[in-house]
């Protein structure tokens, strides 16, 4: 039994005022994360990432297909005390104090009145609040709602936790924090699900991803197996000053500095790079490959003539 | 989703339960809302200071007030109630908030003029109402017609009467009987034809429901008063003729004075008492009525 | 499931506090105390009559804006600003939700009018120099005042539940003055006929009945009010109330959120 099981779901919207047409934000979606994972949603702006959570968290209904949370339904109360959600670019109640804020949200999740203050005082030592505590939200940065909002969500303990771009609007330091409190979810044997267009963070935190555009799912697997199907590539460097012709075909990139050519090429095309290299009597200088990012991966789905729809290569 | 299915009929059970049970309660609240409650509907007893609060929304007060008043006066005639306090006020309300409500004003000539129990037995109030009522619209022809109207049959005062018709048929547009009518009244003033033909014109001008079924009272009043006035007469003769009281109408039948069992309006035999007297089979039936009435016998308002 | 409504009406209340609505409550004590002192050197005999008539109707008004302005927010502010999110994504029922905010506002409501009340004693007070005993009845009046808030909170959450502020605000002002009207509304439908007859009846019987809980004037008066009138008013305030947040419910229910 997964963590998260999401089966077939889907969203139509009508748009128009008058003749209604039909938006699909979201095909049929399928997926499925498991305990413990931390589990990256990928995809550009409006790619349905939001669409998806929201679903997740009975805000929107779907059109079709259903998803079940630690084995419960949707709408079970049982399974929503068990989570938690951060949405993206958080609002809350910018007239109370973020520890009124947290008694609030403490008191809707069922957390025993006896706990709550001790429960608070944690938390906010963990997001680094202890100080602000008793200032209205309404004078919070914006780094410092995201923090809020992190514990908002960790309050109660939640087995798996949703994060909505969790990053966003983020300042270096922010974001490593953030991180670094994933990452003590993670130790804690929390189930992470979060959304996100920053692919680094994906790269550094994930077990697996899933990376969506236009409303559709184009990758599942762990970083790792994804990045590997994409095609390698090398780095080759020599002395020399212009580009030579045999290049043209290689499907290589080049960069000319003062003394050194530098090109990138498909691994395929290897060989045949140094042997024209070696027939024009060019110095080589370095041959490396190049590790394969995950950008590289993304960017190769989402392009509208981007390789295979959906599944791995 | 279940349970959302569950708060769905839940919430759609208790929606129409309470639809019915707002109607329900509401005819409660009604029910035990006195009739002191009425004078609120006179919040503000000042016309001017009416005017003043509305705010320029003149017409759609008007409108209110006038409806006011005719439910007013309904829902007191319904009671049978002798008192129509309110009424005056209401229609002057009425009248200031929009001086151009005809109707009003030929509800006031009717019901504030008419005596009681049918009306507020205000007739000089009436007479003030219609004649502001001429000053904001001098001429609306109708107008002058119900101002004669109220002198002639509430006030008896033939010559202002005459006066107003007169004035009346002066009007563009005036209907052609107000010339008759005031001929009319210079010669046969007091004489039932006169009152006969006011209450048909009445009756064949308004637009006003109630003021119809009242014509319609008068004119079954007037036929009675009239049929008994001649019966009276006959008796009479057979009196002269034979030294005593006719015992039935067979008699008089007997002595061709009459054609047959003379009947009323609704077709029931009037009833010749022994001495002399004509009476009404069911007097309850006619409103307005001068003749035809049992000793000590209270006349009724006529069911609207 | 009890305590999360309460929590929810406890923080609405809180957050109009913080709003600074209860500031109204100034304005309305200098309206008073002017009015009493303005009216006390006048004293044309008819002081108690002025005070009483003034305070209420200000009660009245005052509560008025407050149900609209706060009312047609509750639901529609939540969703625009998004705090609806983490609210919803915790064991809270949607409907749960709807009752805290009523509760919240009409609690909000029912503490103002609790002050504002004060206020008009005081001002009565004043004027009159001692309470007499048909004063009482002020005590009615300001009750039915009450439940007519409660008709209108529960009316504005029910618009806030669907429609912008800007429509919500419109639909529960025109429903407010209708609904004073509401007896020449059922006047009108009894002279009407046919179909407009059978429409306005409706609409009569649907409109909330704000002109039987108005008694302003006769208590005005010192005419006393009777125990069935106030049992059976309740009870329609509170159906009427019922009615708008069924409504409110089973739409909110059903929304996707933006």
């Amino acid at each position: 039994m997964a963590a998260i099981d999401i089966l077939g779901l889907e969203k139509t919207y009508q748009v128009g005022f008058w003749r209604k047409r039909p938006k699909q934000a979201l095909k049929a979606l399928h997926l499925s994360v498991e305990h413990g994972e931390v589990f990256g949603f990928l995809g550009p702006n409006g790619a349905g990432k939001t669409t998806t959570l929201k679903m997740l968290m009975g805000l929107v209904y779907p059109t079709a297909g259903t998803a079940r949370i630690l084995d419960m339904e949707l709408d079970d109360p049982r399974m929503k005390a068990q989570i938690g959600f951060l949405p993206e670019q958080p609002y809350f109640y910018d007239y109370l104090t973020a520890r009124e804020l947290l008694d609030y949200y403490g008191q809707l999740s069922g957390v025993p009145g006896k706990e709550r203050p001790q429960k608070i005082r944690e938390m906010l030592e963990l997001v680094g609040l202890r100080d602000a505590a008793g200032v209205q939200l309404r004078k919070f940065s914006k780094g410092m709602l995201q923090r809020v909002g992190i514990a908002q969500a960790i309050l109660h303990d939640p087995k798996v936790v949703f994060l909505d771009e969790p990053m966003s609007g983020l300042d270096p330091m922010g974001r490593r924090e953030v991180r670094d409190l994933m990452e003590r979810l993670k130790n804690e044997g929390k189930t992470v699900f979060f959304s996100t267009h920053i692919l680094s963070d994906a790269e550094a935190l994930c077990d697996r991803v899933a990376i969506i555009n236009m409303g559709e799912l184009r990758g599942v697997g762990t970083v790792a197996a994804l990045t590997s199907s994409v095609q390698g590539k090398i780095e080759l460097v020599w002395q020399g000053t212009t580009v030579p012709t045999f290049l043209k075909s290689l499907n290589a990139e080049c960069h000319v500095t003062r003394e050194t050519v530098r090109a990138i090429l498909p691994e395929q095309n290897q060989d045949a790079a140094l042997d024209g290299l070696r027939r024009e009597r060019l110095q080589l200088i370095s041959l490396t490959p190049v590790r394969t990012s995950l950008e590289e991966y993304f960017v190769a789905q989402v392009q509208p003539n981007g390789a295979t729809a959906g599944g791995r290569q | 989703m279940s349970a959302s299915r569950r708060v769905t009929i839940v919430a759609g059970v208790l929606l129409i339960a309470s639809v019915a049970g707002v109607i329900l309660t509401l005819r409660l609240v009604d029910q035990n809302r006195t009739s002191a409650t009425l004078e609120e509907v006179l919040y503000i007893s000042s016309p001017q200071a009416v005017k003043r609060l509305s705010l320029g929304y003149d017409g759609l007060l008007a409108d209110i007030y006038w409806t006011r008043a005719v439910q007013y006066f309904g829902s007191q005639h319904m009671m049978q109630s002798a008192r129509y306090d309110l009424l005056a006020p209401l229609l002057d309300i009425t009248t200031t908030l929009d001086p151009h409500l005809l109707v009003a004003y030929e509800f006031g000539s009717h019901f504030l003029a008419g005596q009681s129990p049918n009306g507020a037995g205000m007739p000089e109030k009436a007479a003030e109402l219609v004649e502001r009522g001429i000053r904001n619209n001098p001429n609306e022809w109708r107008l002058y017609y119900n101002l004669g109207f109220v002198y002639y049959l509430e006030m008896k005062d033939y010559a202002k009467a005459t006066e107003a018709f007169a004035q009346g048929s002066g009007v563009p547009n005036a209907h052609p009987f107000m010339k008759i009518l005031a001929a009319n009244m210079a010669q046969h003033a007091g004489e039932l034809e006169t009152a006969r033909m006011l209450w048909q014109t009445t009756y064949a001008t308004t637009k006003e429901d109630l003021i119809r079924k009242n014509a319609v009272a008068h004119l079954r009043a007037l036929k009675v008063d009239e049929d008994i006035t001649e019966l009276e007469k006959l008796v009479a003769a057979y009196q002269q003729q034979t030294g005593v009281n006719p015992s039935s109408f067979n008699a008089l039948i007997g002595k061709g004075m009459l054609p047959g069992v003379p009947v009323d309006p609704d077709g029931k035999p009037y009833k010749l008492m022994a001495d002399g007297r004509i009476e009404l089979h069911n007097p309850d039936d006619f409103a307005f009525v001068e003749k035809g009435l049992p000793p000590g016998f209270q006349p009724k308002p006529p069911k609207f | 499931m009890n305590s999360r409504i309460f929590h929810i009406a406890a923080n609405t209340f809180r957050e109009a506090v913080r709003d600074r609505v209860l500031y109204n409550l100034i304005a309305f004590a200098l309206l008073m105390s002017g009015a009493a002192i303005l009216v006390g050197q006048i004293s044309i005999e008819i002081e108690r009559l002025v005070v009483i008539n003034l305070g209420l109707t200000a009660v009245s008004l005052f509560g008025v804006v407050i149900a609209i302005f706060i009312g047609i927010g509750l639901v529609s502010k939540e969703i625009d600003k998004r705090t609806l999110y983490t609210v919803l994504s915790r064991p809270v029922r949607r409907w749960e939700f709807i009752t805290g905010k009523f509760f919240g506002l009409a609690g909000t409501l029912a503490v103002n009018t609790f002050l504002m009340a004060i206020g008009v004693f005081a001002a009565l007070l004043y004027v009159s120099h001692h309470f007499q005993k048909s004063d009482g009845w002020l005590l009615v009046a300001l009750y039915f005042i009450a439940l007519q808030f409660v008709i209108l909170t529960a009316l504005a959450l029910f618009f806030s539940s669907f429609s912008s502020p800007l429509l919500s605000a419109v639909f529960a002002f025109a429903l407010f003055v209708i609904g004073s009207f509401a007896e020449d509304l059922r006047g009108f439908a009894r002279m009407a006929h046919g179909l407009e007859r059978w429409l306005a009846t409706a609409a009569a019987y649907l409109v909330p009945n704000f002109s039987a809980l108005n008694i302003i004037s006769s208590v005005a008066h010192g005419q006393p009010v009777s125990g069935q009138l106030i049992f059976y008013n309740s009870l329609y305030a509170l159906i009427y109330a019922s009615m708008a947040l069924c409504g409110a419910v089973l739409i909110f229910e059903r929304r996707n959120l933006k």
